[in-house]
């Protein structure tokens, strides 16, 4: 490792290479710039025509009757169409290759509502027109009759008795021995009729031992609200099924394969019949990995003759009608010895998954613990259904709020042992070949790398001194992900690469992947000129979602080039007359072992390809395994007011195992985002709801996002551990450095004000009544 | 021989915590093989022939990308915990 020379990004590595790890031009740049990039909002196919989604204004309702009569009439009125017009679909959970499980019905039902609205903004119908003006009116000409029912908001609330139920079918899961999914084929019996949709849990050792072995325990219990991912880019979907059959969909997604898949499926026809056209995406974060309206903007689409259907949500709309993460209610026990030892954890987490199951509480539980070696955990969770949007990903799903309960109490473990709390997450860290509570062992972690690291900067050998005023530390964890992907790379006549990949771009994806083409065959990126193909252009491609495109789309990348490489060494071979074994291709030119004279650049040779048998193409289809976890320590300081309860950010500085930083300001720009939305889930964001269950701050003006404003510049580590799996060591980066924060800042202020926060959000009402409790 | 750790739905199919130690280079072999020892276990992890949706493999700490097929050494280690998706 590089000796550290801090500055505000660092980047301490362990391997160099000629492209892999530069600064590079972005290849989006100019368009991105210049507004020359097409977002799905850009799009305007022939006869396009307006399709508007009415939605419930009750979070909890039977649904008596729709009639739509009215609003046929009006002129311009071109279809409408209801959960009537889709296909009923089993509640058998599927796979659809993505990583997490998809139950058709209640997908559909969440696209859709059938019988029963489950949210206020859920769709109800929606209605197709040549303007949208005269959708918008025909939406207020539907008549809805509802039979109004009392909500229930929080998970903690949703598991208690008499608790009003959202699913009369739904059977809590437990094992497979029962219909996957969790649906029954009948209305339940009132007494058997539950909210929890999973129950499960992980064990390793015997807790009770280890709390005996404890000679301090402290218990914790948090409580989080739903946070949006916050993306810039509203969703637009724009549909034509064609008289043949066959449908075109433009759309703003992280997997344009994932909405061809899952919009086949709700309409009932082969995936085959979709062409899935991948536009810009002005952000996503987890949240554009599942459809919404797509299937809506489909049906209208066909009953109205063809026409393309445009629907483009409103704010509004993104925040009552998408997936938000999950509402938790989070306890943890935590015993160590004196000498510092973390003996036993036991942990209970009740994520709200929204009007559906599948809350990220699977992941929560498996993150929790892991950056600790502990020998004895019980670890359980509960999905629970809940009165608001379905909960949908957001970075490290399920994490960030299990570390802000594990990580306050590891921190109050460590203040009660009077051990620095750096130290005392070293002395307990995991490294390679620690058993995590779930079972497997970890194979090569930077964990505590990301510790060192943090010990070693100036941040930390900072004193910060005034009154008011205190320094939080936490760590986190993320698995990362992998999946199929594909990559097809064309060698042009003026020595530049066509690269087609099928990784939506969200986070800079199409130049580091580029680079890593680049790396193998010796050029320039900026020789590379990269795109996102459609699903009927390039392989599957699993979704940009689970800090995944560089190391899987990276590795296609990598293959295809070398695919590339053993044909032009083949070439040169047949055009010099040679053996292919006499041929060495070194730094972008190809030469003979023995014979200086025969030397070609790549540029040269692929000038010559045409006339010498034929264009070359490169291509690579890969589902790798190991991606390789993340982990990552922030420091942050924070100043509080006591006056207002406001928390200000005097100084963060987040570090992170990112394997190799194949784009380092990349990286950086992950790091920050993520440091910043997390910062952002702890002190401001919350879905604030009435008792009616109606969200009262569905707008960015309202919904409180930090902006560059609001946070000082906040400092970067890239750790290097090398992920082995990796031909350049990648791991995942884009998620992990949101883990951290929440407990980083409750850490802070209990340092500056001498109270332990345990609920989000931390915001200005909430210390100052912390503050008040202390007088 | 390689150790297959129990997750509580095979727990809960063979009544029997823990892990059991099973022959066979690859996870289809590893199956087979485990459900003669506990018959009834395999419903835990497959469902027509493939590992069930929604489970992952993890050989030695590495999460295994091709389900059955995944190879396994003399002395790894199993396990079988739900496949986890991203943001």
């Amino acid at each position: 490792m590089l000796k550290p020379d801090y500055k505000s990004n660092i980047v301490l590595s362990e391997t160099e290479y000629e492209t892999v790890g530069k600064r590079v031009k972005r290849h989006d740049a100019t368009d991105k710039v210049t507004g020359a990039a097409n977002y799905s909002a850009d799009v305007h196919p022939a006869g396009y025509i307006h399709g508007k989604i009415l939605r419930s204004p009750h979070a909890h309702a039977i649904i008596n009757k729709i009639d739509t009569s009215k609003a046929l009439e009006l002129p311009g009125v071109t279809a409408i169409v209801t959960s009537e017009d889709f296909p009923n679909l089993n509640g058998l959970a599927v796979d659809l290759g993505e990583g997490a499980m998809q139950n058709p019905m209640f997908l559909s039902n969440f696209c859709i509502a059938k019988d029963k609205v489950l949210f206020k903004g859920h769709a109800v119908a929606g209605v197709a027109a040549t303007s949208k003006l005269i959708a918008e009116q025909a939406l207020e000409l539907i008549k809805v009759d509802y039979e109004v029912l009392k909500p229930v908001l929080r998970p903690e609330e949703a598991i208690k008795p008499n608790a009003p139920i959202l699913h009369e079918k739904l059977v809590t899961i437990h094992s497979t021995t029962i219909r996957a999914g969790g649906v029954s084929a009948d209305n339940l019996p009132k007494d058997q009729q539950t909210n929890i949709a999973n129950k499960f849990e992980f064990g390793l050792g015997d807790i009770e031992i280890g709390f005996k072995e404890a000679d301090i325990i402290v218990e914790k219990e948090t409580k989080t609200e739903a946070v949006h991912q916050g993306y810039i880019e509203p969703q637009t979907s724009t549909v034509r099924w064609g008289a043949d059959g066959y449908l075109t969909m433009w759309t703003s997604s992280q997997g344009h394969f994932a909405m061809r898949d899952l919009t086949a499926m709700l309409l009932g026809i082969p995936q085959s019949k979709i062409k899935s056209i991948q536009m810009e995406i002005g952000g996503g974060f987890g949240g554009k990995t599942i459809v919404y309206s797509e299937p809506i903007a489909a049906m209208l689409s066909k009953k109205s003759g063809g026409s393309p259907v445009k629907i483009t949500l409103t704010r509004t709309e993104v925040f009552e009608g998408t997936g938000p993460t999950s509402a938790t209610n989070v306890k943890v026990k935590l015993g160590a010895k004196f000498n510092g030892k973390i003996t036993a954890v036991e942990a209970k987490l009740y994520y709200g998954s929204g009007a559906f199951p599948g809350s990220p509480v699977l992941p929560g539980a498996r993150c929790m613990t892991a950056p600790y070696e502990i020998p004895n955990a019980h670890i359980e969770g509960y999905d629970i259904c809940t009165n608001l949007p379905k909960s949908t990903a957001y970075r490290a799903p399920g994490s960030p709020t299990a570390a802000f309960a594990m990580e306050i109490a590891v921190d109050e473990l460590a203040e009660q042992l009077g051990i620095e709390p750096l130290e005392f997450r070293a002395m307990n860290g995991s490294r390679e070949g620690s058993r995590q509570a779930t079972g497997p062992v970890f194979s090569k972690i930077g964990f505590l790398e990301t510790l060192q690291a943090a010990k070693e900067h100036d941040h930390y050998k900072s004193k910060l001194e005034g009154s008011y005023r205190g320094r939080g530390i936490a760590s986190g964890f993320w698995f990362n992900g992998s999946g199929p992907s594909s990559a097809i790379a064309s060698v042009t006549a003026d020595g530049t690469i066509n690269l087609v990949e099928g990784s939506p771009d969200i986070g800079g994806s199409r130049t580091v992947v580029s680079m890593q083409l680049a790396e193998v065959l010796g050029i320039d990126s900026a020789n590379i000129k990269p795109s996102i193909g459609d699903t009927d252009t390039i392989g599957f491609t699993s979704v940009t979602g689970g800090s995944g495109v560089a190391f899987k789309t990276g590795i296609a990348c990598y293959e295809a080039g070398l695919d590339i490489k053993r044909q032009m060494i083949e070439r040169a071979a047949k055009i010099w007359d040679v053996q292919t074994n006499e041929v060495e291709y070194e730094n972008g030119e190809l030469k003979h072992s023995s014979d200086s004279q025969l030397r070609m650049s790549f540029k040269e040779l692929a000038g010559k390809l045409n006339a010498t048998g034929g264009p070359i193409i490169g291509r690579a289809t890969v589902s790798p395994g190991s991606p390789g976890n993340a982990f990552a320590t922030h420091i942050v300081d924070v100043e509080v007011d006591p006056d207002t309860g406001k928390v200000t950010i005097l100084r963060y500085t987040s570090i992170q195992d990112a394997g190799k930083a194949i784009h380092p300001t990349y990286v950086e720009g992950q790091m920050q985002g993520g440091v910043a939305q997390g910062i952002g889930w702890a002190l401001n964001e919350e879905y604030f709801y009435n008792e009616e269950g109606a969200m009262m701050n569905a707008s960015f003006l309202d919904y409180r996002m930090p902006t560059a404003l609001d946070l000082p510049m906040l400092d970067t580590v890239i750790v290097e551990v090398s992920n082995p799996s990796h031909p350049y060591g990648v791991r995942g980066v884009g998620e992990v450095c949101i883990v951290p924060p929440l407990a980083a800042l409750s850490n802070a202020i209990k340092q500056a004000i001498g109270v332990r926060l345990t609920q989000l959000p931390m915001n200005p009402i909430r210390v100052l009544e912390a503050i008040e409790s202390t007088k | 021989m390689a150790i297959v750790w129990f997750n509580q739905e095979m727990r809960q199919a063979t009544g029997y915590s823990g892990s059991a130690t099973v022959e066979g280079t690859s996870i289809r072999a590893i199956v087979a093989n485990l459900e003669k020892l506990h018959p009834g276990i395999s419903e835990a992890i497959l469902y027509e022939g493939d590992i069930l949706p929604g489970l992952s493999v993890i050989i030695d700490g590495n999460v295994g990308s091709i389900g059955v097929l995944e190879k396994v050494g003399e002395d790894s280690e199993v396990h079988f915990l739900p496949a986890l998706g991203g943001g």
